[in-house]
This record gives C-alpha cells, structure tokens and sequence, in this order.
C-alpha cells in the first residue's frame, strides 16, 4: 500500500490486515518498560494541518514516534501558507525536504487525493487524515477496531450512524469501512442533513432514532459541524438534540451489549447527553487510544515495505 | 509418515532430517539439557520463563515447558515474543504479518529467559530478539534454544541448546513441521 486516501476501495482483506497489526501492536506495547519499536527508524513523517485537530494530530504523531519515526509538525498558521503557498508547492518542498509520508487534513475534499497525483513520481505515502466532507479514513478503521473488541467481530452487527450525515467525513469513510467488514448500516438523520444521492449508498436510511436503537448493536454519533453550515438545517440547536440527541431515555432503548462511539469532539448536551457520554457503554476513551495504535499500523504498512516504486 | 525412512530423499528431492518421533525425543533432551544447566531442580533455581519466537518457536517453548514440568515437578512460565517489529529487513519486502506476543506471566525483570525458535541460521532473528526483549524489561540473562542450528551464522551468535546440528549449503531450505501448524511433526532438507 503506497497511500491511504479513502476507505473507499479498501477491501475486507486489506482492512482487516491494518486492524489485525492495530491489535498485535496494541498486544505488543502492553505493559512494556520502553514504549518505542525501532521499525520506522530514520523514516520522516509530516503531518499537515489546515484544520484544527487535537486527537487526530496528536495521535498521528504518538505513532509516529513510538515507532522511531522522526515526526514534524506543520500547520497553516505559522508555515509559508499563511503566506499565499499553494498546497502543491507546500507538498513538493516537504517531499524534497525528505518526508517519507505526508499525513495532510484540508477544508477542501478531495485534497489527499490531489496531493497523491502531484506526488506520484515520488516515494512519498500520503494519508488522508481527513478531507472536507470527504473522508477521514483513519478514524473509521479506529471505530471499526473499537467495535472489533467490543463485539468480537462486525460480521452480520448493525450499526447506526445519527446526525450530520451531510457534512461528516467520518460518516462517509465509515459506510464505506463497516460494510465492507460485513456490517449493516442504518443512518439515522433529518432529511436536511443527509446527502443526496444518499439512496445509492449501501445503507438504511431513517428519520426515527426512537425506532431504530432497540435493533443495533452499536451507535456512532457525530458532531453537529456549524464551521460547515450556512444556512439553516433545523430550527435550533435545542429542537435537533430533542429530536437526535442520544440522552438517558434513548441508552435504555438500546439492547445492554450495544457500544456508544464519537468520534469527538462531543459537544455534551447537543448529540450526546454527559451522562451518556460518560456511561459503561461509551467507548470514546477506547477510540483515542485504539486511534494511535491504528495509525501505528497505517505508517507500518505503508512505510516498512520495499518501494513500489512509482 | 511412519513408513518413511529417516534420511531417505523422497522424488521431489526431500530429505527427512527428522522423524516425528525423533522431534519428541529432540524436544525432550532439550528439555532435560535446560533442567540441567540452569539447575532448575536444585533447590536455589533460578526462575527460568521461555519466549517462543513466532511462528514455531511458540509451541516449541510450549512443549518444552510442558516436558520440563514433567520431568523436573517444575512450572516454567512461557510467553510468545514477536520480532516483526525489531527486524532489519523489512525494507526488503512486502509487508510482513505481525504475530502474536505474549509475556509470560510474572514478566521477564531478573528472570533467565530462554528464547526458543525452530532453526539457527544468520541469527539476525535472535539479534531482533535481543533488542525486543530488552525493551520489554531486563531479564537477569538470556539463553537460546533451537531445535535445528544449520549454520551460516552472520552475527557472533551462539544457540545454548542445539536439539540437531544440521550442515546445510545456503542454497538448501529447513523445513520444521509442527502438528500446531503443518499437521505433523517433523524437520525435512529441500
């Protein structure tokens, strides 16, 4: 694998392969003195960040360094960007100042995509650490390797996806990943917020979450993204947790086993209650930490392997 | 497999090196080899745990453990110790499955760990092991076993317990088969 831009097009078996290393990398960090594998040693990684990001930033470069790997940051404020850069440029002097991968996130989707074309002569790997209201790849195969340990496997597991459809990145690389694990996907939003075209993809589609919680084996809230809204969605912020929010009343609806996952970050109150958010079935802790051990697994495969050469 | 002569090459040019009855007997001097040289039955014994080196060394060490229990009344804790990660060429190839590792129970601070693995060739696999258990804690010292050392060392490195010295050319492929893994016992010479 040279570049992860999408989980679209990611097979069962590619998937699986990263989340099998996630889990044996987990397995062989555990309880050790030095917290350091020397696998991706004397390799550059930069991450790239023109949005702002605290887990996905951060635990990119946890992995990164964990694995020995020489990690430089880069943001847009504070970079030749605030000056007027273009991203090519920006990638083409990174990729000559010697970075073996570039981890990019970018307002605009499809901009992973872009920067693999400008590179493709090159050795450099690009991953997509999310793009616009594309998609965030890494963060679905840590939700997929979330649900793996708390439901042993996704096989025939249902799972639905409650909120801003339209807008989220993590709702179209999550379609995309737990479908091709075996999963059933219901997405569960006001017509406002899903997109169209929508009935093309591999999914449920419902308006009713009271309905649709008794039969799910998990549930993925996300964000309600108002830095992406102009315009109005619903009527207030108040009317759209009524009618989405995962509140107290909504838990008990879900059967005892079902898991509780976001991918942060929470706005408590809005599409999660606190309480919720902080009950046994939440596995929001468990989704940073599985997101380093992820994107551990993501460079390992695509930085310790001879070139393919481009 | 039983009617098959020891040392006999079969028509595609295999050599049986090792019987399945010849690895339990191997498995078991071994076993009585590690009892005796690190005096596990005296009274003082040291704590000895065994890290099988994925794939086969795993069920090596697990075997040696259970025949050491037997033959001494003593419980030698094993662990698993994947070396994917502390290899020095996985620029050289596709990307390689990590296995499973496991510490055995108690760790391995201020133990005498014996690493087990099938075969002893350049030793860089047993260099890897060095390095991952040195991050995993600091065991008081550290042996080797193998079951089959072929030679062709690239590292000044040495294996404690040899269960068979096997001369090979390079160009030759030992292969270990275990019944976890291959439905048989068994070391052949391709």
């Amino acid at each position: 694998m040279k570049h992860l831009l999408s989980t679209d097009g990611l097979d069962r078996d590619q998937a699986t392969a990263i989340l099998d290393t996630a889990d044996r990398l987990k397995q062989a960090l555990l309880g050790r003195e030095v917290r350091k594998l020397p696998t991706l040693r004397g390799r550059t990684v930069i991450t790239m960040f023109y949005e702002n990001s605290t887990r996905t930033r951060v635990s990119f470069e946890i992995a990164g360094k964990w694995m020995s790997a020489d990690v430089i940051n880069v943001s847009s404020s504070g970079s030749s960007v605030s000056k007027g850069e273009s991203l090519r440029d920006t990638a083409l002097t990174l990729q000559a100042a010697g970075a073996d991968c570039v981890i990019v996130r970018h307002p605009a989707s499809g901009a992973a995509h872009r920067l693999a074309g400008w590179l493709k002569h090159t050795n450099t790997s690009v991953v997509n650490a999310g793009d616009g209201m594309h998609e965030h790849p890494t963060q679905a195969l840590l939700d997929a390797a979330t649900l793996r340990d708390r439901l042993g496997s996704l096989d025939g597991r249902r799972v639905a996806i409650v909120g801003d459809v339209l807008h989220s990145r993590v709702a179209r690389s999550n379609v995309h990943l737990l479908t091709a694990l075996g999963a059933e996907v219901t997405l569960v939003a006001p017509p406002t917020l899903l997109p169209t075209g929508v009935e093309k993809w591999p999914v449920t589609v419902s308006h009713e979450i009271d309905a649709e919680l008794a039969s799910q084996d998990a549930v993925m809230l996300l964000r309600v993204q108002a830095e992406r809204m102009h315009g109005g969605f619903f009527p207030s912020a108040r009317e759209y947790s009524i009618a989405y929010g995962l509140n107290e009343r909504r838990l008990k609806l879900l059967p005892e086993h079902a898991v509780v996952l976001h991918p942060g970050p929470m706005l408590r109150g809005m599409e999660i209650a606190s309480v919720v958010a902080d009950s046994p079935q939440a596995a929001i802790t468990e989704q940073v930490r599985n997101g380093v051990h992820v994107r551990m697994a993501v460079l390992y495969h695509l930085l310790a392997h001879e070139e393919e050469n481009a | 497999m039983a009617s098959r002569q020891r040392g006999a090459t079969d028509p595609a040019g295999d050599r049986e090196i090792l019987s399945a009855g010849d690895v339990a007997r191997t498995v078991a001097r071994m076993a009585h080899q590690i009892i005796e040289k690190t005096a596990l039955d005296a009274p003082s014994a040291p704590d000895v745990v065994l890290m099988g080196i994925p794939s086969r060394g795993a069920p090596l060490a697990r075997r040696l453990a259970a025949k050491i229990a037997e033959f001494s009344g003593r419980t030698v804790h094993e662990g698993t110790l994947d070396i994917t990660l502390y290899r020095d060429d996985l620029r050289r190839g596709p990307t390689r499955p990590l296995e499973t590792t496991k510490l055995p129970e108690g760790g391995i601070d201020d133990k005498l760990v014996v690493l087990v693995d099938d075969v002893l060739f350049s030793g860089r696999t047993i260099r890897a092991a060095l390095d991952a258990l040195r991050d995993h804690g600091r065991p008081r010292a550290v042996q080797l076993a193998v079951l089959v050392d072929r030679g062709h060392r690239e590292l000044p490195i040495r294996a404690d317990y040899v269960g068979k010295n096997l001369p090979t050319s390079k160009t030759e492929d030992v292969v270990v088969m275990l019944e976890e893994f291959d439905g048989r016992d068994g070391v052949v010479l391709k």
